[in-house]
């Protein structure tokens, strides 16, 4: 009896044992990554997307092998588009499912809400999004464009090309295009604009009714100055903003309008024929004529199993962030977060538009700028493009409280705002 | 015999050297066209220019396609061709003859880059090519271009058109490009001052910007008269602008409307808090889609009819939703109003996350039938046929709902039912089955709202979303319980919403107005036209 009993407790405990070290054996197998993009709510629209490349270029790394001799595992999470859940499930990411790193983000507000959270627990998040800069935060990549890789250049293209002399910058009532707008204004007016020949219009989110707002386009584009329109009109909005424009009779070579938040998934709800010429800037369109562009085109559309699926270029901001933390990744031997966290700058990776992107000690990469044009399939075709690559700037020196200011993570200094007026770290945003 | 001989020697000689001429045109142009394929972006505009120099008819075809992006290379031998797209592949015309030359995969082929500078230059070349044409119609849109770009060298070229011209509309555009044209001319000031003259009479936006841009350049003589155009037309405008706004504002009520006409049957007449009726909008919307896409794919003759096909299927589609919603939840919440409340914005959700399931969370292209599509001058109106066309739908929807609520039996039984339970009940009528089809007519009214909208919005699973506060505003404003309340409360807040906006920008009006009917219902609480008699306390 008590020998019976004494093996059948010893076979259990044999049992649990294995067990126990089954499901240890099993987590030290795999290195997770986080995914942290909203699967419903309003930003669902977008962040789907990133959410499924995601997971395509995570199976594509273990067909390849995986990270370190490692299975990589994709753990996802839906915040819901709700900004205090992002804080929320990033937390849980990284303490609960202990991820070494997160990919994630779209909207500014979402990224300032986990940033204390990737602060407080020491590990790492890709942002893939274009944004208006004024950030550079130890634990944030940003693989987006900052504004002096997209707007700025935009604004010179209109300038040089088109002769644009007055200025129409239209935006949804949020931080970005706030931040932008600034950042544009004062860069115009640097440029000789006179302010009178700059309108700004905000309008809010999801705001469908636009008549009033093209039709005061169209009369500040009769001046008899050419005219052109910055957008940072954001999500929804663009839809019945192109339809105005297209049954208004804007056409692009009357008054073009250029887009920072317009991209080939935007244009896939509308039908482009009328609005061929209008403009947008970008890192990548999924036009690039490159063998690299078509090989990511054809992997995304057979793993999603749906030919017209279009690639944009948040995607694109993921896939080099991602081969860039594999990269620091295999360098540092380890994906301890300090360790990657060095390991990161100067990390050179191929882009999509056929050249090398870098990580630069701002946490920013360095990309070329497209000017794009819509064309009738919903397509952009690249019209212009930056000689070289241009690096990210964090702090805009168009900016009056920003333009002293710099990011460099390199160890001596290790700032995100250091004022080389005064020589300390710390300005504005610390 | 001798004459003879020399006679057709001439004519032979004649011949061959007519023959060789047409032939080196024929090379020339051809040369001309092949340029085109390996010009750079920033050379095109000469390319262009010297093909509409030769003034040949068979460049017109050419540049229209290049402008469209039509126009495209071989790679192999840089042959360029005229294209019109079939599946993968492209057929080729010749640019020279016409012939055509077959199909091949687009992959054989390099398309010409066009850019917006281009798009311009052939407009403007294109103008030039077919101020001649027989076609009144190419003759309008040559006139139209022209008064867009004016180029003093074309003056001349308009005067001859002008003076040979005899369809009244072309004539009238031809007029104001000759105004345009000769301002920027080296012609004498008094034939400025005429044309500015003819300019100010004339009115619109487009002089106003010639004007403006004529102003900086211009003699000090002439400033005094320019001055005075501007000012007259621009007094124009600000009368025309008031009109605009009264249009706009219209047409935001028109929409408003359409969001909320469903509403006001559902929580209107039946007290329903229904949070739900936004995502009915999206059904509607989304029917839309669905009808659409299988014109696409089956038959695309019918797509001009798709929106007439697509009402009565969405009507049906979100009247059954409805139905359903009623018998599997509202009918056990009747008189508790917060938990309609919460039950009904949990369906909102899922009927949300599951159209995002099913059709994806990106946006679905709607198109417009070609009769909604584009605008018309009316004075100093621009007119949007889109937004013309959804005024009419909405006042069409509420005449019918009115004439159904007021002239038939069941419009009677459904008055009785609201306004006193029992007693109908007591007079026979199988009231459960009444509010189950009040119920779905909300419902499906709102989905027929939802193809009207469908032609302005997002078609995304976030589209109701935007629209139920609005309902909600609308019918609280309007009188709950009373469709004429809906009516002019629907207009009111649009028109006023649009005479705010042009001063206080788009967010500061919304809010402005969401301010104003915070203060209008603490002085009316029962809206703008509130029921009256023993049906309140009730």
């Amino acid at each position: 009896m008590n020998i019976t009993a004494r093996v059948t407790g010893a076979f259990l405990a044999t049992v649990l044992s294995t067990t126990a070290f089954n499901g240890a054996f099993a987590a030290d197998d795999t290195i997770k990554v986080g995914i942290l993009h909203s699967l419903s709510g309003t930003m669902a629209i977008s962040e789907t997307t990133l959410k499924d490349a995601m997971l395509m270029l995570i199976d594509e790394q273990n067909k390849k092998g995986g990270l370190l001799g490692k299975k990589l595992e994709a753990v996802v999470v839906d915040p819901a588009s709700d900004w205090p859940l992002f804080a929320e499930k990033a937390r849980e990411l990284v303490s609960v499912d202990k991820v070494s790193a997160v990919f994630g983000c779209w909207t500014s507000v979402s990224r300032k809400s986990v940033l204390p959270v990737f602060e407080e627990l020491n590990s790492i998040l890709f942002y893939p999004v274009q944004y208006e800069g004024e950030e550079s935060q130890r634990n944030v990549f940003y693989t987006g464009a900052a504004p002096n890789q997209q707007a700025v250049p935009a604004v010179d293209y209109l300038m040089e090309n088109e002769s644009v002399e007055r200025w129409v910058l239209a935006g949804t009532d949020y931080v970005y295009p706030r931040t932008t707008n600034k950042i544009l204004e004062a860069y115009l007016i640097s440029k000789g604009v006179k302010p009178e020949d700059i309108m700004i219009n905000y309008t809010p989110f999801g705001h469908s009714d636009w008549q009033t707002i093209v039709s005061d386009i169209k009369k500040f584009g009769s001046a008899g100055k050419k005219t052109a329109v910055v957008s940072t009109i954001n999500g929804d909005a663009n839809v019945p903003f192109y339809k105005e424009l297209a049954n208004q009779g804007v056409k692009a070579e009357d008054i073009p309008v250029v887009a920072f938040s317009v991209g080939e998934e935007e244009l896939a709800g509308l039908d482009t024929a009328p609005l061929v010429g209008h403009l947008a800037a970008w890192n990548y369109f999924q036009s690039v004529d490159t063998a690299a562009n078509a090989e990511f085109i054809k992997t995304w559309k057979a793993y999603t199993k749906n030919d017209k699926r279009v690639t944009n270029d948040p995607m694109e901001a993921h896939y080099i962030g991602f081969n860039m933390w594999l990269k620091a990744v295999e360098k540092a031997g380890t994906t301890d977060t300090d360790a990657v966290l060095d390991a990161m700058i100067g990390v050179s990776v191929p882009n999509l538009s056929g050249g090398y992107s870098t990580m630069m000690p701002n946490h920013h990469i360095t990309k070329p700028v497209l000017i794009g044009e819509i064309q009738d399939d919903g397509q952009f075709e690249t019209v212009w493009e930056t000689p070289g690559l241009v690096v990210g700037d964090e702090w805009s020196d168009y900016l009056p409280d920003s333009k002293d200011l710099i990011a460099d993570w390199r160890a001596p200094m290790s700032c995100g705002n250091f004022n080389v007026a005064t020589g300390k770290c710390g300005g504005k945003g610390s | 015999m001798y004459r003879i001989l020399q006679t057709l020697l001439i004519t032979l000689c004649l011949l061959v050297s007519a023959h060789v001429t047409g032939l080196r045109a024929a090379d020339d142009l051809g040369a001309l066209i092949s340029a085109l394929g390996t010009a750079k972006l920033a050379e095109l505009d000469d390319r262009i220019a010297a093909l509409a120099k030769s003034g040949d008819p068979r460049v017109i075809p050419v540049l229209e396609a290049l402008g469209e992006g039509n126009l495209y290379a071989r790679k192999a031998d840089g042959g360029v061709f005229l294209t019109t797209e079939k599946g993968t592949n492209l057929v080729l015309v010749d640019p020279l003859d016409g012939a055509d030359i077959g199909e091949v995969p687009k992959g054989e082929l390099q398309k010409i880059k066009v850019n917006n500078a281009v798009r311009r230059a052939v407009r403007s070349a294109l103008g030039g090519l077919t101020l001649f044409s027989a076609d009144a119609e190419a003759r309008l849109k040559a006139a139209q271009s022209m008064r867009q770009t004016p180029n003093a060298g074309a003056l001349e070229a308009i005067e001859t058109a002008l003076a040979a011209e005899k369809d009244a509309a072309v004539r009238k555009t031809l007029d104001e490009a000759r105004a345009v044209t000769l301002l920027v001319s080296d012609r004498p000031d008094d034939d400025k001052r005429a044309a500015i003259k003819a300019l100010a009479e004339g009115g619109g936006r487009e002089a106003l910007g010639v004007l403006t841009s004529a102003l900086s350049s211009a003699d000090a003589s002439l400033k005094p008269d320019i001055e005075a155009a501007l000012q007259r037309i621009e007094q124009a405008q600000a009368f025309w602008n008031a009109g605009q706004n009264v249009w706009y504002g219209l047409s935001l009520g028109s929409v408003l409307l359409l969001a909320a006409i469903g509403l006001a049957i559902t929580f209107g007449v039946m007290g329903i808090i229904n949070m739900a009726h936004g995502e009915m909008v999206m059904l509607g919307a989304y029917t839309t889609f669905l009808v659409q896409d299988v014109i696409r794919g089956s038959y695309p003759a019918l797509f001009d009819w798709s929106l007439a096909i697509a009402l009565p299927l969405a009507f049906l589609v979100t009247g059954i939703v409805g139905l359903a919603i009623e018998r599997s939840v509202i009918r056990f919440l009747y008189g508790r109003p917060l938990e309609t409340l919460l039950a009904t914005w949990g369906i909102s959700l899922i009927l949300q996350q599951s159209v995002r399931s099913i059709f994806g969370p990106t946006n679905r292209e709607v198109g417009n039938p070609s009769w909604m599509a584009g605008a018309f001058e009316l004075g100093g109106l621009t007119i949007t046929w889109n937004r013309l066309w959804i005024i009419v739908f909405a006042l069409a929807v509420f005449a019918a709902l009115l004439f159904l609520l007021k002239r038939t039996s069941m419009g009677l039984r459904m008055r009785a039912v609201t306004q006193n339970r029992h007693m109908a009940s007591s007079m026979g009528i199988r009231t459960p089955w009444v509010d189950a089809l009040t119920f779905a007519l909300g419902s499906g009214i709102a989905g027929m709202a939802g193809v009207a909208l469908s032609q302005i919005d997002n078609v995304s699973p976030n589209l109701g979303q935007g629209y139920i506060i609005d309902s909600f505003m609308v019918v609280v404003f309007g009188g709950v319980g009373n469709l004429w309340g809906t009516l002019v409360g629907a207009f009111s807040l649009g028109i006023l919403n649009k005479f705010l906006e042009p001063y206080a920008g788009a967010v500061l009006g919304k809010i402005l107005v969401l301010v104003l009917i915070i203060l209008f219902i603490q002085k009316k609480p029962r809206g703008l036209f509130a029921l009256k008699g023993r049906a309140v306390e009730a």
